[in-house]
């Protein structure tokens, strides 16, 4: 019993659709229609959306657990849930000992107040006492890595260093149970690291972390369970390698059940490179998108369109199918047109999502899209960041002492080193 | 309950660390600063003074220095009152960051409002204690009431801050309704005028809960009597349901805070 961190049992929740009455205004008419119109409860019932559906599972302490699945399934709703910020509307949850989420690390900051006063304001907020911020000060500062600014109102802060910041508190609270939500996106990459190896740090100390994210790569390097949500449904629960892979090939059949009105759907997705494997790929390296659309009707002048987009979502690349000259095509009903992307990955490390979309060319008629349907996680060791590779590399190297314009002349004598280095 | 009660003591950390930022803050950026807090006071005073004075003159009434320093200890507690439920009323919409982000009791906020007021009226207190030194209005035995008469109106004042603040989060009407009490309140409420005033009339102006509590401030501090006891004990009553009634609406709606506001 006392070896488990948590446990969710036959855990729903539903929210509504559509309104929500804000004002009186709104809220009168509202209930007294309800009162006179009783036959309307049906469709209040189709209202009802069930973010999650009986979600059942435990984590063993220090285990970490990955939560993936793709955007609406239902990962943030667990977290809140499991932060006690949101009550399931059936079912059970139990936490052992401390529990503290990293869903916004900046949350409880508040403007005017400086980046000093922010830490105890967070910290107190996070669970922690004044007694245990105390000796921690320092610690949370040299972490933030913002001391100049501790001083000054968070308000005049980049955010930035807001966010870092915030994460520095947030990483010192010492939990029994750790969640974090997709916050390493902030910062630059040395942040990034920092934030990685206090993540280990945390893990090793033995606290019970529940990790979400769209990185592939960071869930596989940290978790060594993994979990899979569908549609607000547990789609799978295993060791992360699985999970994953079950995520990245997702196949479309329940797709299939979902859209019965649409003509053309996209059937299956898979992203492999050349050996067939999926998992991550190198800067510069190849990879190949299959994709299968089956027809229920007759149609014609169809395209199928791929489009990538990195982690916050921002196109990054598009193509289809007719733009590079392989239009025109026609299914009769019950037809199967498969097709494989070759594209090169000339992308910095990072995780990309490709997304497909079938549609007709002439009219721009959209008949599907999985978007994303699957993730790319690619990494490069030539320490680049952003988005694309220019693949660099340093080509000179210069010290020399800083001269004002009069000096120019006499640089010689101020005993410049320099270093070239030629290729 | 108790289970709800011991959560939120284990939170009282975060209940001083919400009223100190809510202290800090509400004064940062203005040039007379902390001074604001002594400030309003003496204005609130000074003009409840310039009422009674004006009031005096229009029946031909000779006022005494009791009068003067009635108005005077009546007119704080009434704006540490005023200050607490309209400060709640906005306090969970203002922290949707912290409603919708992190657990922890929820009532921390209009709690940490009250606090916040309690301590303004603190500061004031300070200066009305050298009015009243200055006036030599004196002291006694009836004193020792002053501290019961302050415990019944922070738990009325807590009490109507749960319910405005949780109601507030569903409906915003409501903060307009709220504004309009307290703003009219004053002509129902007897902090510029004197109950004594109304004769056999009185019963009904003291069915204002807030009432004999002013009134008690102002027969224990300006005239050295004891509170009408029979019409405290009402208002005692009113502010331990208003508590408790509050506190269980608070906590039934609490759940449904995070999706809602």
């Amino acid at each position: 019993m006392s070896d488990i961190a948590l446990r969710m049992e036959h855990v729903y929740k539903k929210f509504r659709k559509g309104e929500v009455y804000n004002s009186l205004r709104d809220f009168l008419p509202a209930l007294t229609g309800k009162m006179f119109r009783q036959q309307e409860l049906s469709e209040k019932d189709k209202r009802d959306f069930w973010a999650l559906q009986d979600i059942s599972f435990e984590v063993k302490r220090g285990e970490a657990l990955g939560i993936i699945g793709s955007n609406g399934a239902g990962k943030s709703t667990i977290l809140k849930i499991l932060s006690r910020i949101m009550k399931p509307t059936k079912g059970n949850m139990w936490v052992n000992g401390r529990l503290s989420a990293l869903i916004d690390v900046s949350a409880g900051f508040h403007q005017d107040l400086t980046g000093r006063e922010n830490i105890y304001l967070n910290g107190t907020i996070l669970g922690m006492t004044k007694r245990e911020i105390d000796p921690k000060l320092d610690q949370i500062i040299e972490f933030s890595g913002i001391e100049e600014f501790i001083d000054t109102p968070v308000k005049r802060y980049s955010s930035g260093m807001y966010a870092r910041l915030g994460f520095a508190v947030a990483a010192h609270v010492d939990p029994d149970v750790l969640i974090v939500d997709e916050v390493l996106s902030v910062g630059d990459y040395v942040f990034q690291q920092k934030c990685l190896k206090r993540m280990n740090e945390v893990i090793r100390e033995g606290a019970t972390i529940l990790f979400v994210s769209h990185n592939m790569k960071s869930v596989a390097e940290f978790c060594t369970r993994a979990l899979l949500l569908e549609h607000g449904r547990l789609a799978k629960v295993g060791p992360t390698q699985e999970v994953i892979s079950k995520y990245l090939n997702r196949s479309g059949v329940d797709q299939l059940v979902d859209h019965e009105s649409k003509t053309v759907l996209i059937s299956k997705v898979t992203i492999r490179n050349n050996q067939g494997d999926c998992l991550g790929f190198q800067s510069g390296e190849l990879a190949w998108i299959d994709i299968e659309i089956i027809a229920r009707k007759r149609s014609s002048k169809l395209s199928v369109s791929l489009y990538i987009t990195d982690e916050r979502y921002q196109s990054v690349f598009d193509t289809s199918t007719e733009r590079l000259g392989h239009g025109n095509v026609t299914l009769e009903a019950g037809q199967v047109f498969s097709c494989t992307f070759e594209i090169c990955l000339n992308f910095a490390t990072g995780v990309y999502h490709p997304s497909v979309l079938v549609y007709r060319y002439d009219t721009q008629t959209e008949f599907d899209r999985w978007a994303p349907a699957g993730t790319i996680s690619v990494s490069s060791d030539d320490g680049v960041g952003g988005i694309v590779s220019c693949f660099p590399r340093v080509v000179r190297e210069e010290i020399r002492h800083a001269s004002t314009r009069s000096e120019n002349s006499s640089t010689d004598d101020l005993g410049s080193q320099l270093r070239c280095i030629t290729n | 309950m108790q289970e709800e009660l011991l959560e939120l003591y284990k939170y009282r950390g975060l209940l001083f660390m919400i009223t100190n930022r809510d202290i800090k803050i509400r004064y940062k950026q203005s040039i007379m600063g902390f001074m604001w807090a002594v400030l309003m006071p003496i204005l609130i005073v000074m003009s409840g003074i310039v009422v009674r004075y004006v009031y005096a003159l229009a029946v031909h009434e000779h006022l005494q220095t009791a009068d003067i320093a009635s108005v005077a200890v009546k007119s704080l507690p009434w704006a540490f009152l005023v200050s607490s439920i309209r400060f709640a009323c906005l306090s969970l919409i203002n922290n949707r960051e912290l409603v919708t982000k992190i657990y922890f009791p929820k009532e921390i906020f209009p709690v940490a409002a009250v606090m916040t007021s309690l301590f303004d009226l603190m500061v004031a207190s300070g200066a009305l204690l050298v009015f009243l030194v200055v006036t030599q209005i004196g002291a006694g035995q009836y004193l020792l009431w002053v501290p019961v008469l302050l415990l019944i109106m922070v738990v009325l004042a807590a009490g109507v801050s749960m319910i405005v603040s949780a109601a507030s989060l569903f409906f915003r009407d409501v903060k307009f309704i709220v504004e309009v009490f307290l703003t009219f309140g004053i002509f129902f409420t007897p902090v510029f005028y004197e109950v004594s005033m109304f004769g056999n009339k009185a019963k009904w102006l003291l069915l204002n809960p807030v009432s004999p509590i002013l009134d008690g401030f102002s027969a224990s501090i300006a005239r050295h009597q004891s509170p009408n006891l029979p019409w405290l004990a009402y208002s005692a009553i009113c502010a331990v349901v208003s508590l408790l009634v509050g506190y269980a609406f608070f906590k039934h709606l609490e759940p449904a805070f995070a999706e809602s506001i």
